[in-house]
């Protein structure tokens, strides 16, 4: 009984020890010391105030693209397109913030907020509507968007809206009044370098809404009716097709809500290819996190911890570069959908 | 002489205690059959011979010898077969197909020899009279020459001992009949026959002797000719039980439920033709008739789950033809549907969540900004479970951990509990044990008391019988005929039912 109940807890945090054994394999085979390893990683991404700082730093998109595939999967849907929706979310604040120049604070902040969950919610809200009317996979309809998505932001930000007199691939920058403040601007003596933002405050409201609308709303629980049976929710009289609908515009829009930190409170403008796969590393930190909003912050941690640690693997060991953490992600990822094997080793019975 | 002898079984799942050293001699060349109420354990113990799951202590004797059935596959070695409550064939591919699955045996080369294979599987179907033409595929068969096939499966594997269980609950009485030959046919043969079942007169009918089981425990065993329904009804339950309910008469009062010349095609064939009917205050309309014959569409389009191409539905005079299923059950229409499973419940879901599901969003349970009154659902789904004795009486509960007559019950409470005006119930007591049936038909006369209209949709001629004022009998989409409660005979009802009309 006790494992049963802590099961949900267990069997990821025995995923991830078993997929850091996996690593300190490969990484004698490669002839490094793994615990060397190890401690470096940690020791630069948990045990200071910067490294902290950078973790939750890095998990702050994780958060959001986690919610994001997450909320898709409680509605039954599989959202792999949270990589083109905050592209798309994070284009659209950006011209939106540059357009509005010259406003406050007070009222572009919030405008910018809506952009960004409204255009990376039209994103997931288009397969989701494609769906509905005509049975169209989601799964192949979010990865043609991406597609889509990918192609128009770049020939938005090398043609159109490319920043003069740069070589760099990005637009003008947002006014100062669009930008939202850093750790630094709160506590002074966090270093001024330091990207954290308000972003992460927002990623955690976000997990609270996500907690309070799926369990404690009537919306919510017909999302996950649909989620769970789609024939039962309609012999119950629940529109199956608009919770769809709905399901994929608000997990597209919790995906476009990366902007708030990557172009609000970190570059202040739309870099080129930004993103280096958060949407599609959203997918891993749902599974990870069993799509629940706690969960998803503790793997987005542990996914913004790994991303932290792995900058300093080049600089300290000749035969290990960066890639060892996608090796951890993809071995992490493997042991969680596989869980099977540890329920049984652990005595669960299915 | 004795093929199978099980000793002392038990088997405990979490906390219950599924088998609880359990002794039982099953005669060679005999007709067994096993009772009990749903979660009685007798599918546990069957299972256990089959080598699905293992005793947690006991001993199984074959032919006097002792032997340790660790799957399936070893039971099959030793000539014990088991043909499940849901078949599992694969509909696209034929009968030889689906029968050599897993024993395909080829010598020549890797290359299949069908051929072989299909002549013996047309010996063994003459044999035994199965009439199956090894060449068919299993989706163009009906349910009851699907459960041939795997009769057949089982033969094919050279099996001496089947185990059936719950085999005529998808079969018409037509099939029952037939089946029973089949078993008859079986045992003449040699084989040993194990049916698990709660249907007392067919264990009555087909069976040389009978063991009853109750709470994981066996409770008694007696040669079937030393049998009544009472005897076992009562051995089943543990208390006395009324196998008839007490219909009092009920005067019927407006029209609730009119239906005019609806009609429902798809894919270009007419699956509803014209049917036409009424309901009054204070009546129960049976609809009998073989499944598949257009009942199913018929809820669904008075329930709003499908659109009807022509032809009106009036509920109190009023229009409510091809509404939305919400629209209708605001008209306090409610509907139990027939397959709780697929569309009844939502198995993760707690016993209190699922006791809203479909008036969640009433102001009853949630405020206007949305919000869940928790306590409110807490105190309505405590009332409702308490009401219609769902056990275990624990409102947060996931409802798959139920069993299936409290899950049926639960389905029941929900539906029954928003002051319906009309009823539609599909099978209201499928796959049900003998005590919940008692319950849910007590259950369906109490509304009909309180002159609420119903219309009950059942397989079970014997159910619509003892509930319904009259009965409409369905064949191919059309009404074929209509008996009162009062010239209602199995045997007239059946005839319509095969479309002979008198």
């Amino acid at each position: 009984m006790f494992i049963k109940k802590y099961e949900v807890i267990l069997l990821p945090l025995i995923s991830v020890f078993a997929a850091l054994l996996v690593g300190a394999v490969l990484i004698i085979i490669v002839g490094e010391n793994p615990l060397a390893v190890y401690w470096v990683f940690f020791k630069n991404s948990l045990f200071s105030l910067n490294g902290i700082g950078y973790t939750l730093f890095y998990a702050t998109p994780l958060i959001f693209t986690g919610l994001s595939v997450a909320f898709g999967f409680r509605c039954g849907l599989f959202n792999i397109g949270a990589e083109g929706q905050l592209y798309i979310g994070a284009m659209a604040t950006t011209l939106v913030a540059i357009w509005l120049d010259g406003s406050s604070a007070w009222i572009l902040i919030p405008i910018c907020f809506v952009v960004a969950f409204l255009f990376g919610g039209i994103w997931g809200g288009i397969p989701g509507l494609l769906k509905a009317k005509f049975g169209g996979h989601e799964v192949i309809n979010t990865i043609m968007m991406n597609m889509i998505a990918f192609a128009l932001v770049n020939y938005l930000v090398v043609g159109p809206f490319h920043r003069k007199g740069t070589q760099i691939l990005e637009t003008d920058f947002i006014p100062e009044a669009a930008r939202i403040p850093r750790v630094h601007d709160l506590i002074p003596w966090v270093p001024k370098t330091l990207p954290l933002n308000l972003g992460f405050i927002v990623a955690l409201i976000m997990c609270v809404v996500v907690y309070l609308v799926l369990w404690k709303t009537k919306w919510g629980y017909e999302i996950r009716a649909v989620g769970i049976s789609n024939s039962v929710s309609e012999f119950a009289g629940i529109n199956v097709k608009r919770n769809m609908v709905m399901a994929m515009f608000i997990a597209g829009g919790f995906s476009g809500l990366v902007a708030v930190h990557e172009v609000l409170g970190y570059r202040y403008t739309f870099h080129d290819s930004f993103s280096q796969g958060v949407g599609f590393i959203g997918i891993a930190v749902a599974l990870l996190g069993r799509n629940h909003p706690v969960g998803i912050v503790l793997a987005a941690l542990l996914f913004g911890a790994l991303n932290r640690g792995s900058l300093f693997l080049d600089l300290n060991f000749d035969d290990l570069s960066k890639d060892l953490v996608m090796v951890l992600q993809g071995v992490i990822i493997l042991f969680v959908a596989t869980d099977k094997l540890f329920k049984k080793m652990i005595g669960i019975k299915n | 002489m004795i093929a199978v002898r099980l000793k002392s079984i038990s088997k405990r799942f979490g906390t219950v205690l599924a088998n609880d050293s359990i002794d039982i001699d099953i005669q060679a060349n005999k007709i067994h059959a096993l009772v009990g109420e749903n979660g009685a354990g007798k599918s546990t113990i069957m299972e256990i011979l089959y080598g699905f799951y293992q005793a947690d202590s006991g001993e199984i004797e074959l032919n006097g010898k002792n032997v340790k059935i660790t799957d399936p596959h070893v039971a099959i070695a030793n000539g014990i077969g088991m043909v499940h409550q849901h078949f599992m064939l694969i509909p696209p591919m034929t009968v030889t197909e689906n029968i050599i699955l897993g024993v395909e045996n080829p010598k020549k080369g890797g290359v299949l020899q069908l051929a072989k294979a299909e002549k013996k599987i047309q010996e063994l179907s003459d044999e035994y009279g199965l009439q199956i033409d090894p060449k068919t595929k299993v989706e163009t068969l009906s349910v009851g020459l699907e459960q041939r096939v795997e009769i057949l499966k089982a033969l094919y594997r050279k099996v001496d001992i089947l185990i059936l269980d719950e085999p005529t609950a998808v079969l018409t009485p037509l099939e029952v009949k037939e089946f029973f030959q089949i078993l008859k046919k079986l045992k003449e043969q040699g084989k040993t026959i194990i049916i698990i079942t709660h249907k007392l007169d067919e264990v009555l009918e087909i069976s040389d002797e009978v063991t009853v089981m109750r709470n994981g425990k066996k409770i008694g065993h007696m040669p079937t000719n030393e049998a009544t329904a009472e005897i076992l009804a009562n051995m089943m339950v543990g208390r006395e039980v009324l196998l008839r309910v007490n219909k009092d008469k009920v005067d019927p009062g407006e029209t609730v439920l009119k239906v005019n010349n609806l009609c429902i095609n798809q894919d270009k064939k007419s699956i509803i033709k014209d049917v036409s009917f009424e309901i009054k205050e204070g009546e129960v309309l049976g609809v009998a008739g073989v499944e598949g014959n257009g009942q199913t569409e018929l809820i669904e389009a008075l329930t709003g789950l499908r659109k009807a191409d022509s032809g009106t539905v009036l509920y109190k005079n009023k229009d409510i033809t091809n509404m939305s299923a919400r629209k209708i059950k605001e008209e306090k229409i409610s509907h139990v549907p027939a397959n709780r499973k697929a569309h009844g419940f939502l198995p993760s879901y707690s016993n209190a969540d699922n006791q809203i599901l479909g008036f969640h969003y009433l102001p009853q349970f949630c405020n206007k900004t949305g919000f869940f009154d928790f306590d409110a659902i807490e105190s309505y789904s405590l009332k409702l479970v308490k009401e219609f004795d769902i056990r275990p009486p624990i409102t947060n509960l996931p409802t798959s951990s139920l069993s299936g007559g409290n899950q049926q019950k639960l389905v029941v409470s929900r539906e029954f509990s928003q002051n319906p005006k009309l009823l539609i119930i599909a099978q209201p007591t499928r796959g049900v044990d003998i005590g919940a049936i008692e319950f849910i038909h007590q259950q369906i006369l109490d509304l009909r008391k309180k002159k609420i209209a119903i219309l009950l949709v059942s397989a079970e001629l014997e159910e619509i019988r003892s509930l319904s004022d009259r009965t409409i009998v369905m064949f191919e989409g059309e009404i074929a005929g209509e008996v009162n409660s009062d010239d209602f005979e199995i045997k007239k009802v059946g005839m319509m039912m095969t479309g002979k009309k008198l």
